[in-house]
């Protein structure tokens, strides 16, 4: 049987997504450009006994998802640059409690209300070092309405699986442009679900490490009576300052991501094999890259190009790898250079990184990425 | 024989963090009193709290837990309720928490008269920052952020729970012990949101600041100025001059907006 085909738009798309992976649970707020994601999801929610509510303000919001969350739920907000400042707060809540929940996040110029309909890279920071404290961060940049609708169910399977809040940042014109997607069948895309506790709800600790680096979450009302907050706290859910413990829960939160690395990161490599100059790029920019690395090809110029799907954890071992065979680095993104900053950390020196750069609302196109190949070839 | 509190505090969880001569253990004992008179299933109760000094109560508690952030407490149980309606929901925070940064989660949570109760411990100030004023102190009073006395005009809690929707509302004094139990029973068991109100002290952060010579001298006061309602409706509007009006304030039957949404899933099923 042929498969189910549609005409979407990206945020359309990543409703449907959430939708696959079994989100039955949205709180949102309206904000340019990602509200499609909410009117979706307000339609589509209720028919499947699924809970949509529009709360009062971005932090209410991100507050209903991880309660939400908490209750047994997957769940999903989405915003874009202000909502995201706004969330912060409680993002960092459910990276310490470690609750799972998606945040998808439309990129738009800024900081603050900043240009709310063009299109930007620029949160890419915002998604790792935003909310105060050592925390565990994954973001995702798909770059297409098809990769937009399997990164969200990618999201929400590193978010259980992970035990922690997993962002997906489309920039806008990701987000905003339509595209032929073909949908997976049910069971097609594996759909995985949080580990609930299996031990007696007396002997339940929400931070159980003899489970591992990610314990079993219980869902409030299932029979398990227990204890979270945003302190810093012991394996029973309680707060503690003992300096061990409080050392030892960091870095356990920290490492559900840093030690699980390889599972996370994703990314593609277009003619890397004898790629002399590699374009680093993501999302919309990306695109734009493709088609200069296919135009340089043409003119002689050995260009490829390495495509981040996964933003954070950054993919830093590949591009350590690739910095030792290759001449150049070209990395353009909607923004002043943020990602071009961890990408000469990563690389060491081993080749230089050239940086093209807009925030002017325009995307980057293929003859600017070209022409800086020519100039640094 | 003497009421068990121990069944519902959570083992080894005391002793709290209160000062000598608060009043946020006497309100506890009365929620306890409340969930007991009520029947609610300990693994079936939420409580919501922010943060501060009455936010801790949750942690004592036998039930499922839930300390926030500053503020957040009724949005975080929002999102409890909406998945899981069949939960009772109970929010407990301070008067700084609920109506200062946690306000416009407050009045929302009243507009949609979603079903929980909302216990606010208003004590008139940020005791666990050491005192700083609150939207609940009153003008003129002294706080360590308010050393030439308070500008700010004080909410009345109570009168914006009712002006922002709240379907049952109530307000007591930690003073009046007995009574704190019958407001909350009466509050859950209302179906909407509802509010209680606790007029309590904070010995150490106001009371000092604001010439009362001992915790004794603070009740003493919460004692004076309550005055049940019905009891004001005899008086003059000289002799109510400094009262505040304490009981049953307020109360309506009004749609509740998780059966609302139910209706939601109904309609959205049968458009197809």
């Amino acid at each position: 049987m042929a498969k189910k085909v549609a005409f979407l738009q990206g945020n359309e798309a990543a409703a449907q997504g959430a939708l696959y992976a079994g989100c039955n649970f949205f709180a949102g707020y309206p904000i340019t450009p990602s509200t499609e994601v909410a009117e979706v999801m307000s339609a589509e929610l209720p028919k499947v006994g699924g809970k949509f509510i529009q709360m009062e303000d971005e932090i209410g919001a991100m507050a209903a998802i991880i309660g939400g969350a908490l209750a047994g739920s997957k769940t999903l907000t989405s915003t874009s640059g202000p909502g995201l400042s706004l969330k912060q707060e409680l993002i960092g809540y459910a990276c310490i409690a470690e609750i799972p929940c998606v945040i998808y996040n439309v990129m738009r110029g800024g900081p603050s209300t900043g240009m709310p309909t063009g299109p930007s890279q620029s949160d890419v920071m915002c998604a790792k070092w935003g909310t105060h404290g050592d925390h565990p961060a994954i973001c995702l940049v798909p770059a297409s309405v098809q990769e937009t609708y399997e990164e969200v169910i990618r999201a929400f399977n590193l978010s259980e699986k992970y035990r922690t809040p997993v962002m997906v940042m489309p920039d806008e014109i990701v987000a905003h442009m339509r595209e032929r997607i073909v949908f997976p069948e049910p069971g097609e895309v594996a759909v995985i679900e949080r580990t609930v506790p299996t031990v007696q709800p007396e002997q339940y600790k929400p931070y159980d490490t003899s489970f591992g680096d990610v314990p079993p979450l219980a869902a409030f009302g299932s029979g398990y009576k227990f204890h979270v907050t945003g302190l810093n706290k012991m394996q029973d859910g309680f707060p503690t300052t003992k300096a061990a413990i409080v050392q030892a829960e960091e870095e356990r939160q920290v490492r559900k991501v840093d030690g699980n690395v390889d599972d996370i990161v994703k990314y593609e490599e277009y003619l890397l094999d004898d790629a002399e100059i590699v374009v680093v790029a993501f999302g919309s920019t990306s695109r734009s890259a493709r088609f200069a690395v296919n135009e340089a090809r043409k003119q002689g110029i050995k260009a490829g190009l390495f495509r981040l799907i996964t933003f954070w954890p950054f993919p830093e071992k590949q591009l350590l790898a690739l910095s030792k065979k290759v001449k150049a680095f070209i990395t353009p993104e909607m923004n002043l250079g943020m990602a071009t900053g961890v990408v000469k950390g990563v690389v060491e020196g081993n080749a230089p990184v050239h940086g093209i750069f807009r925030v002017d609302g325009e995307p980057i196109n293929p003859g600017q990425i070209l022409d800086k190949m020519k100039e640094v070839k | 024989m003497a009421f068990d509190y121990e069944k519902y505090i959570r083992p080894g969880k005391l002793p709290h963090i209160w000062c000598p001569g608060c009043g946020h253990g006497i309100v506890m004992k009365g929620l306890i009193r409340a969930i007991d008179t009520v029947g609610l299933k300990k693994e079936n109760t939420a409580i919501v709290s922010g943060i501060g000094c009455a936010s801790r109560l949750p942690g004592y508690m036998d039930c499922c837990t839930l300390h926030t952030a500053h503020g957040r407490a009724a949005a975080f149980a929002t999102g409890v309720k909406m998945a899981k309606p069949e939960m009772d929901v109970i929010l407990v925070g301070g008067d700084g928490d609920g109506t200062a940064i946690g306000g416009n989660h407050f009045i929302h949570a009243c507009r949609r008269n979603i079903d929980m109760t909302y216990i606010i411990l208003n004590n008139k100030i940020y005791g666990m920052t050491g005192g700083q004023f609150s939207p609940a102190t009153p003008t003129g009073a002294k706080a360590s952020t308010t050393p030439y006395g308070n500008p700010d005009a004080a909410f009345d809690i109570a009168k914006l729970a009712i002006g922002a929707g709240a379907t049952f509302v109530a307000r007591g004094t930690a003073f009046h012990a007995n009574q704190i139990d019958k407001l909350i029973a009466e509050a859950i068991q209302h179906k909407g949101f509802s509010v209680v109100e606790i007029l309590d002290d904070c010995p150490t952060t106001y009371g000092r600041r604001n010439k009362f010579k001992s915790v004794i001298e603070m009740m003493n006061h919460l004692k004076e100025i309550a005055v049940p309602v019905k009891a004001a409706e005899k008086m003059s509007p000289e002799q109510l001059q400094g009262k505040v009006l304490t009981g049953v304030l307020y109360k309506e039957e009004r749609p509740e907006y998780t059966d609302e949404y139910a209706k939601v899933i109904e309609r959205a099923k049968g458009a197809k």
